[in-house]
């Protein structure tokens, strides 16, 4: 099956494109390194170094705004103006307009890089950025939403392909979930109180915060993964039905979910059943992309031997498939009980952050990268399978330290004695867990290799890019 | 909530749940003149083409179970809008029952050594592993988990006390907490004297400030004469009335050094015991007074 695009491929606009996928590499280092200087903090808190700027509590932001705004974020932007144009057929509508949300958003990124570690927080989680950065996030989004869906209008082809509902699902529910939870008065320039209170500010909030990952983290890399599975693996999408069906059954449901954050709290008790029921009815909606991105491969199983980008995606859909099962166990409450405030969580998120989010992005951006410098393929093909190794078993060392970490520390801090006194104080649960920090510190630390590995790779990349342009040059010349 | 939000919740959540029962089982339906099953869509994006494969039984089985699932559980639990549920389960409810059952269950054991003393209970083995269970959970936070205290949180282990250390002050500065006030003397004393009267409380204990500074020493001493004794007393060696603390010893709540005693001096110091009466219960708190006294009565 040819891969060649109906246009021509001079027709497309790739600037804006091959901006984003660079940043989203040299992100990807910043915000992972981050992450493991953190979790070496755990293990050994004097790497905090006695000063504000570099506390845990202030860092630990500016990790998570890093990997998924920055990292994730420009991955985004990056699949989602090459695959709209790609799969519309049709040149990227308003360039310039495109380019803002480029520079717009390496500004927030910048701004979240100084504003954070100074302590500079509206404290809601995932949103901890002060106002006025609020407001450019919002201007680059609604700018995001005019280039994207400009350009489905002027599209070639009759139908929307599904990679697009994604992408489409994902900007228009992060702009409404961004400016709803955003809402504040502001005090100074960098000081700002939440519109809500109480139990309300708390929902809010986690409506945001559980559909930032519904819909930032998971709707947008489907999107990704509709596009670069079938491409790379050059079979057809399994099941048209299947897309259509989880696609409206997720987008739906994933509105509810949030409430499972705030089990056995203050919120009323039929909002936590709501919350709970939901949770659960999510599954097959998820699995749904699971199913139809493993199932594309049918026929070209053994072209995971020799491809180390289509291994990456297999193993992105299997972290995805487990992460959304994990996820609404998790959510009942039974379950959450027990697994609530405990590095569970932790553990949890980052089976969905390393092994889905960043793996779809590695696999997604490997073939991209090349396509947008003009060039066949990747620098080394031998580096995008060590760097997947290298992502694979660290994250496995990762989620299964915080697993045992987690039900450790449930385990110990619901254990009571006869007397009715509880059996260990926080500090022994505490102490109980340093083997795990240490071991999910490791795991982080291989996963960054990884993630420096495809830097140089993409760097020696860029350079053969420039080697090729030159020569083609002299050539004409 | 009232009627309205209550029809509210209910027509949302049941849209939604139906909505999904509906998509599931309207799509699993074969479509006229669709392409047959494998079979492409025919249509082609950048190459990509789609097949018209049906969803995987397994899936749907799946997807009804979960919405199966939820009616039932929104039947017996509450979640519709005001309907309260068949179990008339509360959240409330179910942590109060447990704690009746925790509190039932235990009572025997502290009432066992709430008729005992203080004395007797502080000998008592397993007594002690209770309290320091007690201790570990509400205490350590400030008095540390060895009960050495740290900087303006008092060592529970030795012999020097703020308010006393018989069983009957132990209990009623756990029961009730305690605040204690050390005014503020930089705008009386001014910075000479501070200066001063810090030399002479440091005097107290090191003999050999005295000797190097006999003027500085002396002149604080006429100031403390007339400031400081009110609390401290005469002889310096504090007042538990006050819980001012014994100036004339070598243990200092803040720091023994003459900056620190001087900027004690100067800013004052406000300590605060919270009162435990709200959070245990009086047989806890006999417990709890009983490891505390044992600290420095255990031999």
């Amino acid at each position: 099956m040819s891969h060649a695009a109906p246009v021509a491929e001079s027709e497309y606009d790739y600037t804006v494109v091959r901006r984003f996928a660079i940043m989203a590499v040299v992100w990807g280092v910043v915000g992972m390194a981050v992450g493991v200087w953190i979790a070496a903090q755990l293990a050994f808190p004097a790497l905090n170094f006695d000063l504000p700027w570099t506390h845990f509590g202030r860092l630990r932001p500016l990790h998570t705004n890093a990997v998924i705004f920055a990292f994730g974020g420009c991955a985004l932007f990056a699949t989602s103006y090459y695959v709209v144009q790609r799969t519309c057929h049709t040149r990227l509508a308003l360039p310039w307009l495109a380019s803002f949300t480029f520079w717009g958003w390496q500004l927030v990124i910048v701004l979240a890089a100084i504003t954070l570690p100074l302590g500079m927080t509206s404290s809601k989680e995932y949103a901890e950025l002060e106002w006025p950065i609020d407001l450019l996030i919002a201007a680059v989004w609604v700018s995001y939403a005019i280039v994207f869906f400009a350009t489905i209008a002027k599209r070639k082809t009759e139908h929307i392909y599904v990679a697009n509902w994604f992408y489409g699902a994902f900007i228009i529910a992060v702009a409404l979930l961004h400016i709803v939870n955003s809402a504040a008065i502001p005090v100074t320039l960098t000081k700002s109180y939440s519109a809500y209170a109480g139990a309300v500010d708390a929902m809010v909030q986690w409506w945001y915060g559980h559909n930032a990952v519904g819909f930032f983290l998971t709707a947008g890399f489907l999107g990704m993964m509709y596009y670069f599975v079938p491409v790379q693996a050059g079979r057809p999408v399994y099941s048209y039905r299947l897309s259509i069906v989880h696609f409206w059954a997720l987008i739906s449901v994933y509105m509810w979910a949030g409430v499972h954050h705030l089990h056995y709290t203050a919120l009323p008790d039929w909002t936590q059943s709501v919350g709970m029921v939901f949770s659960l009815v999510l599954l097959a909606p998820s699995w749904g992309g699971m199913i139809n991105g493993i199932m594309t491969l049918s026929g070209v199983w053994h072209k995971l031997r020799t491809d180390p980008i289509l291994r990456f995606m297999i193993v992105a859909l299997s972290f995805y498939g487990m992460s959304t099962f994990e996820g609404p166990m998790m959510a009942i409450k039974t379950v959450n009980a027990l697994s609530h405030y405990t590095d569970w969580t932790v553990g949890h998120v980052h089976s969905g952050a390393l092994g889905w989010v960043a793996m779809i992005s590695f696999g997604a951006l490997y073939v991209l990268l090349p396509r947008v410098l003009g060039l066949q393929q990747m620098y080394s093909i031998k580096l995008i399978n060590a760097h997947f190794w290298l992502a694979t078993i660290g994250t496995i060392l990762y989620i299964a330290a915080m697993w045992v970490a987690g039900i450790q520390q449930g385990l110990m801090w619901r254990a009571v004695n006869p007397d009715g006194t509880l059996t260990y104080s926080f500090v022994e649960a505490l102490a109980a867990n340093w083997p795990y920090y240490v071991m999910r510190m490791t795991g982080g630390l291989i996963y960054l290799t990884g993630m420096l590995l495809m830097a140089f790779n993409t760097w020696k990349t860029i350079q053969l890019a420039g080697q090729k342009s030159t020569a083609t040059q002299a050539q004409y010349a | 909530m009232t009627t309205f939000w209550s029809f509210w919740v209910i027509a949302i959540v049941t849209i939604n749940l139906v909505g999904c029962a509906w998509l599931i089982w309207w799509t699993a339906k074969p479509i006229d003149n669709e392409p047959a099953s494998g079979e492409s869509m025919g249509h082609a994006f950048d190459g990509i083409e789609e097949y018209n494969n049906p969803m995987p039984r397994w899936w749907l089985g799946l997807f009804w179970g979960t919405l199966v699932f939820s009616v039932i559980y929104l039947i017996m639990y509450p979640g519709y809008g005001n309907w309260k549920g068949l179990l008339g389960w509360t959240q409330v409810g179910q942590w109060e029952a447990e704690v009746k059952a925790t509190e039932e269950r235990i009572a025997p054991i502290f009432a066992k050594y709430a008729a005992m003393p203080v004395e007797a209970v502080a000998q008592d083995a397993e007594a002690r592993e209770i309290g320091k269970r007690l201790f570990l959970n509400n205490c350590a936070v400030c008095h540390g988990s060895n009960a050495h205290g740290a900087r303006g949180f008092p060592n529970l282990t030795d012999s020097d006390w703020l308010y006393g250390g018989t069983p009957e002050a132990i209990k009623e500065t756990i029961t009730n907490g305690r605040v204690a006030a050390m005014p503020a003397w930089g705008a009386v004393l001014g910075e000479d004297g501070v200066n001063e009267v810090a030399h002479y409380v440091k005097s107290l204990s090191v003999a050999q400030i005295k000797a190097d500074k006999p003027e500085l020493v002396a002149a604080g001493e006429a100031k403390f004469q007339q400031n400081c004794v009110m609390c401290h007393g005469a002889d310096a060696k504090g007042n538990f009335a006050f819980g001012a603390p014994n100036l004339a010893d070598e243990i200092w709540l803040y720091g023994g050094d003459i900056p620190t005693i001087k900027e004690t001096l100067n800013g004052g110091r406000q300590g605060v015991m919270p009162a435990q009466k709200n959070l245990l219960s009086p047989e806890k708190i006999h417990l709890l007074t009983a490891y505390v006294y044992g600290l420095s009565h255990s031999k």
